[in-house]
C-alpha cells in the first residue's frame, strides 16, 4: 500500500508495508541514511527522529504510525534554529568520535532544548539516557548541550 | 567455515610475505593512476581535477586540491586526521584544508608493527609516527624540485609555505602547477625532518576532520553503502556458535514481498532482497535443520569450573626474578588472592555489516573493515580471482573494539554476492551481533604475595589462566605456551626482589577475539587490585605504597603523583564518597587513575574520573583526550555490567537490555591531566580501558570494606 507523509518538509509517497519500522522506510526507501540502526529494540537511541517534533525510535515505529505526519530527521537539522546551534556546539567541541550515534545523540538533543532551552544536569540525564554512545562521548554531548543552551559554566 | 578460514588465512599469510618489505622502503608509488582512479571516500567526494601522485600518500590535483591518505580504519581513535597531520606537517600544506581519503588495500598501505594492513594494537600513530613525516617531505621535495627545475634554479634557493612554491626571485608555483612533473622525479630516501620544536601541526590541538561529516548525517558507514543494483541480505546463523547449516526450507520465504533468493553459505541461510526489512522478515519464516556441533554442551557453569582446574597446573613460565620459594618462605605475612573475568561481546553501535559485488572477473568490497588485507584475501579464497581483481573500499567504522579485526562477517557478504549474483550488502541484527561475536577472553588470576616485616612485598607471584586469541588468529606469534597478547603488563611494575610469572592457555570451547586493550583488561585488574591489597595488608596508603616500589619508574611516579594531586588524595573525598587509585603503562603509554564512587545498597556510582597520561611525543591533543574519555567510559561498563554466559552453547545476551553499558546518567566527570613529554609516542586508543576496574574496584573497598575481585562488579 502507499502511505503519504512528510519528511524534512518534503511529501513522499511510500509503496511498503504498514507495519514496517519507519527507520527502513527513511533508510532504504526514502534513502536518507543519517538515521541509523543500532538495536531494533528502542534500546540504544541511533535511529531518533522527530515525529510532529516529538523524539521517537523510529526502529519501533510504523510506517503506518507516520501517515499523514511530519518526520524530522538528521538531515533537515541544519535548517532549524535550534538544530544548527546545536551542531555547532558539537563541532566547536569535536563531540563525535565513531560518530555512529551521533545522529539520534543530535536529534535528543534538539528536542530536549526545544522542549527545555536552559537544561538541568537533570534534564540532560533523563533525555539523553536513552542514547547509547559506545565510544563514550558523553562528556562532551553535556558540554555541547549547555554550550548550545548557553549554560556552559553556568 | 573452517576450511574457508584456513584458506583465506594461508591468502593472508601469503599476500603478508610478499608486503613484508616494510611501509615505507618502497613508499613511492610514481604515476599510480589507478590508486587515483578508485581512492575511496569516506567523506562525500569533492570535484577533484586530475592530478598526480608524488608518492602513495599524497595526490595533487592540477585545481591544486591536496589529497592525503589515511591508511587505518577510522572507528572513532581519531586516525582520519592525526595520521594526515603527520604528512600535512612535513608536506606544508593546511589541516584544515586537505581533503583526506581513505587508502585501498596494497603493499605501501601495511602496518609493519602488525605485519599486514592492520588497525589494531594502538600502533597507528605509534608505527607512522616517522614513516609519514617521511612521505610528507619526500613529496614536499619533488615539488620543489620540480618548481626549482622549471625556473632553473637550485632547489635550496626555494621555500615553500602552504603549499605553495617561492623562488628566489620571488616567482610562485603552485604544487599543482608542478604535481605531473613531480611524479616522474625521485625523491631521497631519507630526508631530514624537522626537530620538534618547529613543529605547526603535529602536538598541537587539532579539530577532528571527520566531525562535520558525522553532525549532519552525511558520514558513510558501511550500513550506508549503496550500488546500483544492490540487493539486501539478512542471515540466519546457527544458535550454538560453530553449528552449520544441514538443510532448510525457504518455500514460504520465496513467496514474500521482494524475495528474491534464499541461499544456503558456509555459516547459515541468507534471504536476499530488495530491501533489508524484506529480507529481515521473510528470514523469520525460514526452516533450517543445523549440525550444532560440539558447542552444544557449553554452558557457563562448566566453563568455569574447567577454568578453574586448568588454573591448577603450573604453566609456562614468563616472568623469573630472584626465587619466589625462597622469597616467599621467608616473608613475615603471607597474602593470595584469586580474580576472576568473564566473556564480553565488543559491541559496536553500527552491527556487523559488509558489501560485496562478486562477478566474474572482478571483486568489489566495501564496507567497515580493521584488517583490509585479510578482507582481500578473503575474497581470493572465495572466487579465485586475483588480487588485482579485487578492490577494497573502506567507509567509517561505526565502532571496532577489535571486532572488525575478524571477517566472519565480510566472508559471508562474499559468499552470499557470489551465489546470486548481484551486489548484496549483509547485515546482522544486534541480535546476531552479540551472539555470534569472538568474544573478549575470560580469565582467572592467582596472585600470591609475601610481605616482609616493614610490609613491603619481598616475592610476588602471577599466575593467569585464559584462553588465547592469537592461537586462532596468528598461531606464528604463540610459542612454548606463551601467547605475548596475554601478557600485557601482566609483569608487575613493582619493584619486588622475587617474582614469578605463569601462565596456561586454556581454550574454553567458545570463540575468542581480540577486544579493546586485549589483555591488559585481564591483566591490570587483577594486578592492581592485588597491590591494593598489599599495601592494606601492610597498614599503608596505596598511593605511597606504590611510590615506594616505583622509585626507578620517573614516568611511573609522574603520572601517580600528578593524579594523586588532582584527585585531592589524602585530603578528605566528598561526603560519602571514596576513592581508590591505579597505575599502568601500556603501549608505551604511563598512566595514573584516581575514581571517586559512593555506594548506595548494592549500587556503585562513580561520580569523578582523575586521569594522569604520559603519552610520551602527542601527534593531536584533542584526539588524545577524546580517546582518555572515551576508553575510560568503555571500560567502565565492563567494571559494572559487561558480562557474556552461555547455556547449552548459546549466548544468553542479545541486546542492550541484558547487555547493558553506561548510558549518559551513569557517565562519571573525567578530569584529564597530560604529563608533557619528548618520548616516543605511545599508544592511547585502548589502554585506559583496563584502568578503571581496579581504581574503581579500590575505591569500592574503601567505601564499604568489601574487596571484589570478580567482574563485572557485584556487591555482596
Amino acid at each position: 500500500m502507499t502511505i503519504r507523509f512528510n519528511v524534512n518538509g518534503k511529501a513522499v509517497d511510500v509503496k511498503a508495508e504498514a507495519d514496517t519500522p519507519l527507520l527502513w522506510v527513511i533508510r532504504d526507501e526514502v534513502g536518507l541514511t543519517g538515521t541509523k540502526f543500532g538495536c531494533g529494540m528502542a534500546l540504544c537511541g541511533a535511529c531518533t527522529v522527530h515525529l510532529d517534533g516529538v523524539p521517537v525510535r523510529s526502529c519501533q515505529t510504523p510506517l503506518s504510525a507516520a501517515a499523514g505526519k511530519n518526520v524530522a530527521t538528521i538531515e533537515a537539522m541544519a535548517s532549524t534554529e535550534i538544530g544548527k546551534r546545536v551542531q555547532a556546539a558539537w563541532v566547536a567541541l569535536d563531540v563525535p568520535q565513531c560518530g555512529y550515534c551521533q545522529s539520534g545523540q543530535i536529534m535528543s538533543a534538539v528536542a530536549l532544548l526545544t522542549a527545555k532551552p536552559k537544561p538541568t544536569d537533570a534534564d540532560i540525564d533523563s533525555a539523553m539516557s536513552g542514547n547509547i554512545c559506545r565510544c563514550g562521548t558523553y562528556p562532551r554531548i553535556r558540554a555541547a548541550i549547555q554550550t548550545a543552551a548557553g549554560t556552559k559554566g553556568a | 567455515m573452517t576450511t574457508l578460514q584456513n584458506s583465506s588465512r594461508r591468502a593472508f599469510v601469503k599476500t603478508g610475505a610478499a608486503v613484508g618489505g616494510g611501509l615505507f622502503s618502497g613508499g613511492l608509488i610514481v604515476g599510480c593512476a589507478t590508486m587515483a582512479d578508485k581512492g575511496p571516500t569516506a567523506l562525500p567526494p569533492s570535484a577533484t581535477a586530475p592530478g598526480a601522485m608524488p608518492n602513495a600518500w599524497v595526490k595533487v590535483g592540477t585545481d591544486n586540491a591536496v589529497t592525503i591518505i589515511c591508511a587505518r580504519a577510522e572507528m572513532g581513535q581519531g586516525v582520519f586526521t592525526s595520521m594526515p597531520m603527520l604528512v600535512a606537517e612535513e608536506l606544508e600544506v593546511d589541516i584544515t584544508k586537505v581533503r583526506i581519503e581513505m587508502a585501498p588495500a596494497g603493499e605501501p598501505y601495511t602496518n609493519t608493527m602488525l605485519g599486514g594492513q592492520l588497525t589494531g594494537g594502538s600502533t597507528s600513530v605509534r608505527e607512522a609516527y616517522d614513516g609519514l613525516r617521511v612521505a610528507g617531505a619526500q613529496a614536499r621535495i619533488v615539488l620543489v624540485q620540480a618548481a626549482a627545475e622549471r625556473w632553473k634554479v637550485d632547489p635550496s634557493t626555494c621555500s615553500v609555505a602552504n603549499a605553495v612554491i617561492t623562488g628566489p626571485g620571488g616567482q610562485k608555483l603552485t604544487y599543482g602547477d608542478v604535481a605531473e612533473a613531480a611524479s616522474k622525479l625521485t625523491p631521497p630516501k631519507a630526508p631530514k625532518l624537522k626537530d620538534a620544536k618547529d613543529f605547526k601541526i603535529v602536538g598541537k590541538w587539532v579539530t577532528r576532520r571527520d566531525t562535520p561529516a558525522k553532525v549532519d548525517g552525511s558520514a558513510e558507514f558501511g550500513i550506508d553503502v549503496k550500488l546500483p543494483g544492490m540487493l539486501y541480505a539478512a542471515l540466519a546463523q546457527c544458535p550454538v556458535i560453530g553449528g552449520k547449516p544441514v538443510s532448510f526450507d525457504g518455500a514460504t520465504a520465496k513467496g514474500m514481498p521482494g524475495v528474491t533468493n534464499v541461499v544456503q553459505v558456509g555459516d547459515g541461510v541468507a534471504v536476499v532482497a530488495d530491501t533489508y526489512w524484506h529480507a529481515r522478515k521473510a528470514l523469520e519464516t525460514v526452516k533450517i535443520v543445523w549440525n550444532e556441533g560440539a558447542g552444544k554442551s557449553l554452558n557457563s557453569a562448566g566453563i568455569n569450573a574447567a577454568l578453574k582446574t586448568a588454573s591448577e597446573k603450573p604453566g609456562a613460565e614468563f616472568r623469573k626474578l630472584g626465587n619466589f620459594d625462597a622469597g616467599y618462605g621467608a616473608a613475615a605475612k603471607k597474602i593470595e588472592a584469586t580474580y576472576e573475568l568473564p566473556f564480553l561481546s565488543h559491541a559496536p553501535l553500527e552491527p556487523m555489516n559488509f558489501t560485496a559485488d562478486v562477478r566474474k572477473d572482478s571483486c568489489l568490497l566495501y564496507g567497515p573493515t580493521q584488517f583490509q588485507q585479510a578482507a582481500v584475501g578473503t575474497a581470493q579464497a572465495i572466487t579465485g580471482l586475483k588480487p588485482e581483481q579485487i578492490t577494497m573500499r573502506t567507509t567509517f567504522l561505526g565502532g571496532g573494539f577489535g571486532r572488525r579485526i575478524d571477517f566472519d562477517f565480510i566472508a559471508q557478504a562474499i559468499e552470499i554476492s557470489k551465489a546470486v549474483g548481484a551486489p548484496v550488502k549483509l547485515l546482522w541484527s544486534r541480535e546476531d551481533d552479540m551472539k555470534h561475536d569472538f568474544y573478549r577472553p575470560t580469565s582467572r588470576h592467582t596472585l600470591t604475595a609475601g610481605l616482609g616485616a616493614n610490609g613491603m612485598p619481598t616475592a610476588v607471584k602471577v599466575h593467569l589462566t585464559s584462553p588465547s586469541v592469537t592461537q586462532r588468529l596468528f598461531a606464528a606469534f604463540v610459542k612454548d605456551g606463551v601467547d605475548p597478547f596475554m601478557l600485557e603488563a601482566a609483569v608487575m611494575p613493582y619493584d619486588i626482589p622475587n617474582q614469578l610469572g605463569q601462565v596456561v592457555i586454556h581454550d574454553t570451547g567458545l570463540r575468542v577475539g581480540y577486544w579493546r586493550s586485549v589483555s591488559h583488561a585481564l591483566n591490570v585488574f587483577a594486578n592492581e587490585s592485588f597491590i591494593d591489597e598489599l599495601a592494606i595488608a601492610a597498614g599503608k596508603d596505596p598511593v605511597a605504597y606504590r611510590q615506594a616500589l616505583l622509585t626507578k619508574e620517573p614516568r611511573y611516579l609522574k603520572v601517580l603523583a600528578t593524579a594523586a594531586e588532582k584527585s585531592g588524595w589524602g585530603k578528605p573525598a566528598p561526603a560519602g564518597r571514596s576513592r581508590g587509585v591505579a597505575v599502568m603503562e601500556g603501549y608505551g603509554t604511563y598512566l595514573a587513575m584516581v575514581s571517586e564512587v559512593s555506594v548506595s545498597g548494592k549500587e556503585i556510582k562513580v561520580h569523578r574520573v582523575t586521569i594522569a597520561a604520559d603519552v610520551g611525543s602527542m601527534v593531536n591533543a584533542n584526539v588524545v583526550a577524546q580517546q582518555i574519555e572515551g576508553s575510560t567510559i568503555f571500560g567502565l561498563s565492563a567494571a559494572l555490567f559487561g558480562e557474556i554466559t552461555l547455556k547449552d552453547g548459546v549466548v544468553e545476551q542479545g541486546n542492550f537490555n541484558d547487555y547493558p553499558v553506561v548510558r549518559m546518567h551513569e557517565s562519571p566527570a573525567i578530569d584529564v591531566h597530560m604529563i608533557a613529554s619528548t618520548e616516543k609516542p605511545g599508544g592511547i586508543g585502548e589502554p585506559l580501558t583496563a584502568l578503571i576496574s581496579p581504581s574503581v574496584g579500590n575505591a569500592v573497598f574503601a567505601a564499604t570494606g568489601q574487596r571484589l575481585r570478580k567482574l563485572p562488579f557485584r556487591l555482596a
